[in-house]
């Protein structure tokens, strides 16, 4: 086990947008398997971090170790950049997102969705990635709409196919950014319990999500951010049943 | 501002092309473009606002003949058009003779004619989208209140469709202004035919066509303006309330 | 029949001219308007003055003086530059202008402009998400931009290039005046002539609204292929 380099690291990550610092300083490891889910108010820069993680958002200072490889950055005069892009490129190959508003490109089938980034990113034949596609439609439940277009799909079916997509990529580890904050309440669950099984084979997961239930039952570690600082961290159990600090009790406490 | 204006007249003083002679054609060309440009505006204006409601009639026999004629004149170069009623004056048999060709004779006319019936189709088709996205709430309100037909046009449809008309009525305007240089085509001496007279003289092509584009890049700005200022008090009610 | 006093060839020859000189103004007009937008949606504060300018100029001047200041004037400052290449470098060449190569930059810088301003408004209209989404899964920018941004870009440009190219469609008239033998010139010729003006003219007139009407049948099956995953949404 020693010798696998840890999929994510991150160090120190701090991001600002103007002069107000939205992330203090966070860092975060995920092993093989972990599956850490960010909690926290709205405007608490969760989302934010995770889109630090696969630089969608650059983050001022800070370290991003993917795979043992530290992504390179330097300075230029709109601030801080990466300095090779490549080496983005393909770091994010290897972290799948999945965003909240599911971003399934509009003028493509599901099924040419999910092949998209396999063929013109990480170079597979049409052929396999076809077949790998069909198989991860069969799982996510859309065998049968692989032909369809994502605005004939409901918000569930198209989020799960926006998971199916990420899978495509056989990611490191996964991203989620609020996967079900766009749903309505009855297509929760579909989407919920594919993301279930995917912790439970094993994939390392890094999920920014609203549900408790969720995070109490499926993560290994929890982290609550108060205003772009880790308030609480550690296991469900702890930081969900038992938390220390007095913003987490009233964040948790039954609203009305 | 001393040493400026020693430039400038050093500059007058040395050029050969911009005499007070040279000038004066650029004056008069302008005089003839405003004078063609505005006629033929408020004339295909005028022709447009009873075409736009035809356009929309339930009579075959009404709404045909104008959409065919929007149709043509929108599809078709006004060059063509310009060419087709120019020559055809001329060489009609027996104009000549005619108390007509004291008016015809000079290219000003069949221009003025070409040009009016091009903006009147353009102009036709703009309104007849503006009535076209009169609200239908509006419309059945009139209804409701018991006005008639042709109350409930002149009083709520047109009205709120003219303001709508707006901004396209504007580009329309920008676009006869730059189309009207086609006239200097049928040697009638407007801006272009004035630049054109000054490039053969000269031979300065720089001079004579810079100075005329930057004549009507003013005269661009100047409608624009115009009509920004227009939208901002005639629409004034269809922006959000601010605050 | 009608009776085409033998002009009957070189009307077909001028239609010809026309059509090629649309077309290859019309593809000019193109990469010009993507370089356009490009610019304008550009960091770099120069490239978007550029853009700005080079959008208000045009669109501010009527594209017959912006064809004869280029036609005329363009003869004499390539020879300008000619000359200057003769005393400097003793290098010795002769450019001659001609009408098809005026006719055809003329009308595709002025509609360069014209689709600048329509691709801009397209590329903003894309969601961002969309674009992220490419970013998010290891697409450079070339391959976002080929894969996702171009193609749902063109839908949301398609009304406007169409409208573009009809204006363009006519304005290809206007090099009848500089010259070039287009179907409008050999007709005009025809007209004084054979003292007919009606015969040529109207045949013209129903040659361009043919070309408009077929275009007119393209685009909206063009539009039809881009609009494929919309149909539900909008």
């Amino acid at each position: 086990m020693a010798d696998t380099p840890i999929p994510l690291e991150v160090r120190n990550i701090t991001k600002r947008f103007g002069n107000t610092e939205v992330l203090k300083g966070l860092s975060l490891q995920a092993h093989k398997g972990d599956v850490i889910t960010l909690i926290g108010a709205s405007g608490s820069g969760k989302s934010t971090f995770l889109r630090c993680m696969n630089l969608l958002e650059q983050p001022n200072e800070g370290e991003l170790i993917v795979h043992g490889e530290s992504i390179r950055f330097k300075e230029t005069r709109h601030g801080r950049e990466p300095a090779d892009w490549k080496q983005v490129v393909d770091m994010r190959a290897k972290l799948s997102m999945v965003f909240q508003s599911f971003n399934l490109w509009a003028h493509m089938t599901l099924l040419e969705n999910v092949i998209e980034a396999p063929v013109h990113v990480l170079g597979k034949s049409k052929r396999d990635a076809i077949d790998h596609a069909r198989q991860l439609l069969e799982r996510v439940g859309l065998a049968d709409r692989a032909d369809y277009y994502p605005a004939q799909l409901s918000g569930g079916q198209q989020q799960r196919g926006a998971i199916a997509r990420a899978l495509a990529m056989d990611p490191e580890v996964m991203l989620f950014d609020e996967p079900t904050s766009a749903l309505d309440p009855e297509l929760v669950g579909d989407v919920l319990k594919v993301m279930r099984d995917l912790a439970e084979e094993g994939r390392t997961m890094i999920v920014v999500t609203h549900e408790m239930a969720f995070a109490r039952d499926v993560s290994t570690q929890v982290i609550y951010l108060h205003q772009g600082q880790i308030e609480e961290a550690g296991a469900p159990d702890q930081v969900l049943g038992n938390p220390n600090s007095e913003r987490l009790k009233q964040f948790l406490a039954p609203k009305h | 501002m001393e040493s400026l204006m020693n430039w400038l007249q050093a500059q007058l003083a040395d050029n050969s092309i911009f005499t007070l002679q040279t000038l004066s054609y650029y004056g008069e060309g302008l005089v003839t473009t405003v004078q063609l440009v505005f006629l033929s505006l408020i004339i295909g204006l005028v022709l447009a606002v009873p075409l736009a409601i035809g356009r929309g009639s339930k009579h075959a026999w009404i709404r045909l003949p104008i959409f065919f004629y929007c149709y043509v004149f929108r599809g078709t170069p006004l060059l063509v058009q310009l060419y087709l009623i120019y020559y055809g004056v001329v060489f009609v048999e027996g104009i000549q003779d005619t108390w007509l060709w004291v008016i015809l004779e000079k290219p000003f006319v069949p221009a003025l004619i070409a040009f009016t019936l091009n903006t009147g189709a353009y102009t036709t088709e703009i309104f007849r989208g503006a009535i076209k996205s009169t609200p239908k709430g509006e419309i059945e309100a009139a209804r409701a209140y018991g006005m008639s037909r042709a109350l409930m046009l002149r009083r709520i449809v047109l009205p709120s469709a003219f303001r709508r008309a707006l901004p396209a009525y504007g580009n329309e305007v920008i676009f006869m202004l730059h189309a009207s240089a086609i006239a200097s085509v049928v040697t009638i001496m407007d801006l272009t035919g004035a630049a054109r007279f000054v490039y053969a003289r000269f031979y300065a092509p720089f001079d004579a066509f810079l100075f005329v584009a930057a004549i009507y890049l003013c005269l661009t700005f100047t409608i624009i303006y115009f009509f920004r200022h227009l939208e901002k008090r005639l629409l004034a009610h269809l922006k959000p309330v601010s605050g | 029949m009608i009776d085409l006093h033998g002009y009957g060839p070189r009307l077909a020859e001028g239609a010809l001219v026309t059509v090629e000189l649309a077309v290859l103004s019309l593809i000019l007009a193109i990469v010009l308007g993507l370089a356009t937008a490009s610019a304008k949606m550009s960091r770099n504060w120069v490239l978007h003055r550029l853009g700005t300018l080079y959008t208000t100029l045009i669109r501010g001047v009527p594209d017959l003086v912006l064809m004869m200041l280029l036609f005329f004037g363009g003869q004499i400052g390539i020879n300008m530059f000619t000359d200057w290449l003769y005393t400097q470098f003793d290098v010795d060449i002769f450019i001659n202008i001609n009408e098809f190569v005026a006719g055809v930059a003329t009308i595709g810088l002025i509609f360069g402009a014209y689709m600048g301003e329509t691709f801009r408004g397209a590329f903003l209209a894309v969601d961002n998400g969309q674009i992220e989404a490419g970013r998010a899964y290891g697409m450079s920018h070339w391959l976002v931009f080929r894969r996702i941004r171009f193609p749902q870009m063109m839908r949301h440009a398609l009304p406007g290039l169409s409208n573009n190219w009809m204006v363009l469609l006519k304005t290809t008239a206007l090099v009848s005046v500089i010259g070039l033998s287009d179907m409008v010139r050999v007709a005009a010729e025809a007209s004084k002539a054979t003292r007919e003006p009606f015969t040529f003219m109207i045949i013209v007139a129903a040659v361009y609204l043919l070309i408009a009407s077929v275009s007119e049948w393209g685009f909206a099956r063009l539009q039809k292929r881009y609009d494929i995953g919309y149909g539900e949404a909008d």
